[in-house]
């Protein structure tokens, strides 16, 4: 039995999260307003929302015109599919062996996969430039998405191979007994199990590669290549002073992660507190 | 079962792509980029030098101001970090998992918002708001009667870095709260339940029972903290390009590896010297990853319930 809660203190609780949700949001809300406001409006009323006489989509027509967006989104939706995709197929296959069979150097693989979860990847952007110019891959999105699937790789088989040991070793045993190879246990009976922990892995793995900014900058700046975070740097950088255009510039860029975000955010959550349920 | 195993090929298909795309991406890259900054490139080709590139990095005035200056800036960035961003997801986390909370969900999905977006939208959408040209942020603090403390904030080189650092708390203030939040969760009710019968309520039981247990976490999201600061980029580049200006105020390594790796203006790239740089932050997160393995996570007891 919890005490009673008392009004004031849940009152105090509330006040404080409602505060931080304001500051959370305001930011985002005001591009988003303004961006469908005229230039006069977006200075005269900031905070206003906007009303008829105020109503102006010059920011929008002018970012179609001038930037490939939706070039830029596609981009980024191969990029970020592709390298998810190979991440968890390649995440899941080594995290199975590793939480499933006991083989010399087992424990050394994990420690040396799990490095690359403290060290971060774009120390070694020198060589790896240097690697792509050899092998012909700058400005390509293969570039990308070699690079982010092992920027994804040591998480996702860390996390993976804790929720795989959790999976019941009769289950597998009695596969094994029914003669399926081990190929079938994995692929038909332990990859379903751990859905909703791909999941989670999935959304850890896809904000950061959406959102990166130095790999594209410096491995696929090409126009055909742009992933959208670099394409609005550049289109906001030459639109510096046009206002209408950077705002909606903004606006486009957080709506469709804003989506994906209420979408999954379940999932997320879920997965962040997997660890408080076990 | 056979006496003697057979060799189980099926281990080395599964761990294979993992293995080759990793080691082929990361770890070949990382020990070539250490490697390349024991050389120099000369008109006959790359020279060994040993730690020649190290001795020009600190040594020579031009190089090792702006490398102090950025390794500072960094620190600073850090501190800001663990002063503020910690803090504040501490005490969000805390009154989120205080139990029968109504509107917990909502609470939780929108301050974890700004996390979700990219750098890019975030050091606009900031530079917007604090850009004395659009004046959103003196005529809101106008309106609390505050408007004298308004100042260009981004331009100033005294405030610049300050005001960059706590746009990234901003930002990221949604992990560590996430994070403290499932470990508040895993706290059994017993234990709660416990601490109530002897009379331990409110902010005694967060100070006297969950912030010990939750004490392993909080070294998780410091060490994180510290791995993202000394690696960050991106938030400095948009809002102030890559001389991280005004006057160099604002770059940190990441800015400064960018800059020497590519050039800039009249001065241009020189991957050795950049490869120098990814290695001294390479020694840096490294001393800053033992430092968290050896000191502080083996002291920090672990309850098993």
């Amino acid at each position: 039995m919890r005490a009673r809660s008392q009004p004031g203190r849940s009152i105090a609780a509330h006040a404080i999260l409602i505060a931080y949700t304001l500051i959370a949001l305001f930011p985002v809300w005001v591009i988003v307003i303004n961006s469908f406001k005229s230039r006069r409006a977006i200075f005269a009323q900031p905070l206003a929302i906007p009303t008829p006489e105020t109503w102006d989509l010059v920011g929008y027509t002018t970012v179609l015109e001038n930037g490939d967006f939706f070039g830029y989104f596609l981009n980024s939706l191969t990029v970020t599919v592709a390298s998810l995709f190979f991440v968890l197929l390649f995440g899941a296959m080594a995290a199975f062996a590793l939480s499933e069979y006991r083989f010399r150097g087992n424990m050394l693989v994990g420690l040396y996969l799990a490095l690359g979860i403290m060290i971060p990847i774009r120390l070694g952007t020198v060589a790896i430039l240097q690697m792509m110019v050899a092998a012909g891959l700058v400005n390509t999105l293969t570039a990308l998405i070699l690079v982010y699937t092992a920027q994804g790789l040591p998480l996702a088989v860390f996390i993976l191979s804790e929720f795989m040991r959790n999976v019941s070793d009769d289950l597998k045993n009695a596969g094994r007994m029914d003669g399926l190879s081990e190929y079938a246990i994995f692929f038909r009976l332990v990859l379903p199990l751990v859905r909703p922990a791909m999941a989670t892995v999935a959304v850890f793995t896809m904000i950061p590669i959406w959102n990166d900014l130095w790999f594209p900058l410096i491995l696929a700046p090409s126009e055909d290549t742009k992933t959208i975070t670099l394409g609005s740097q550049v289109f906001i950088g030459q639109f510096v002073t046009n206002w209408n255009a950077v705002l909606a510039a903004l606006s486009l860029a957080i709506v469709p992660v804003l989506i994906l975000y209420l979408i999954f955010s379940r999932q997320l959550i879920r997965g962040i507190t997997a660890g408080a349920v076990k | 079962m056979t006496a003697r195993r057979p060799i189980r090929w099926h281990i080395a298909v599964f761990l294979a792509p993992a293995v080759l795309v990793y080691t082929a991406i990361m770890i070949v890259p990382l020990i070539g980029t250490l490697n390349l900054s024991l050389y120099r490139a000369t008109e006959t080709g790359p020279q060994f030098v040993g730690l020649g590139n190290f001795r020009t990095l600190f040594g020579d005035a031009l190089w090792s101001d702006a490398f102090w200056n950025a390794l500072g800036n960094n620190v600073w960035f850090f501190i800001i970090h663990m002063l503020v961003q910690n803090p504040i997801g501490i005490l969000l986390a805390a009154l989120l998992s205080s139990p029968r909370l109504r509107l917990a969900a909502f609470y939780r999905t929108a301050i974890f918002v700004p996390t979700v977006l990219s750098f890019v939208i975030v050091g606009f959408v900031w530079k917007l708001i604090l850009s004395p040209l659009w004046g959103i942020a003196p005529s809101m603090l106008g309106a609390v009667g505050l408007k004298g403390l308004f100042a260009p904030w981004l331009g100033q080189e005294g405030s610049a870095l300050t005001a960059l650092a706590l746009v990234s708390v901003w930002q990221f203030v949604g992990i560590p709260m996430m994070l403290i939040y499932a470990a508040l969760l895993s706290i059994p009710d017993e234990v709660m339940e416990a601490a109530e019968m002897d009379g331990i309520t409110g902010w005694s039981r967060f100070w006297k029972v969950q912030l010990p247990l939750i004490l392993p976490s909080i070294g998780i999201i410091s060490i994180l903290t510290f791995v993202g600061n000394f690696n960050a980029f991106d938030l400095i580049y948009v809002a102030q390009g890559a001389l991280a200006g005004p006057d160099f105020a604002t770059d940190i390594l990441g800015t400064f590896l960018y800059r020497t790796f590519f050039g800039f203006q009249l001065q241009i790239g020189d991957p050795n010297m950049g490869a120098a740089i990814a290695t001294a932050m390479f020694l840096i997160i490294l001393a800053g990853v033992c430092v968290y393995l050896f000191g502080i996570q083996t002291r920090l007891r672990r309850y098993q319930f």
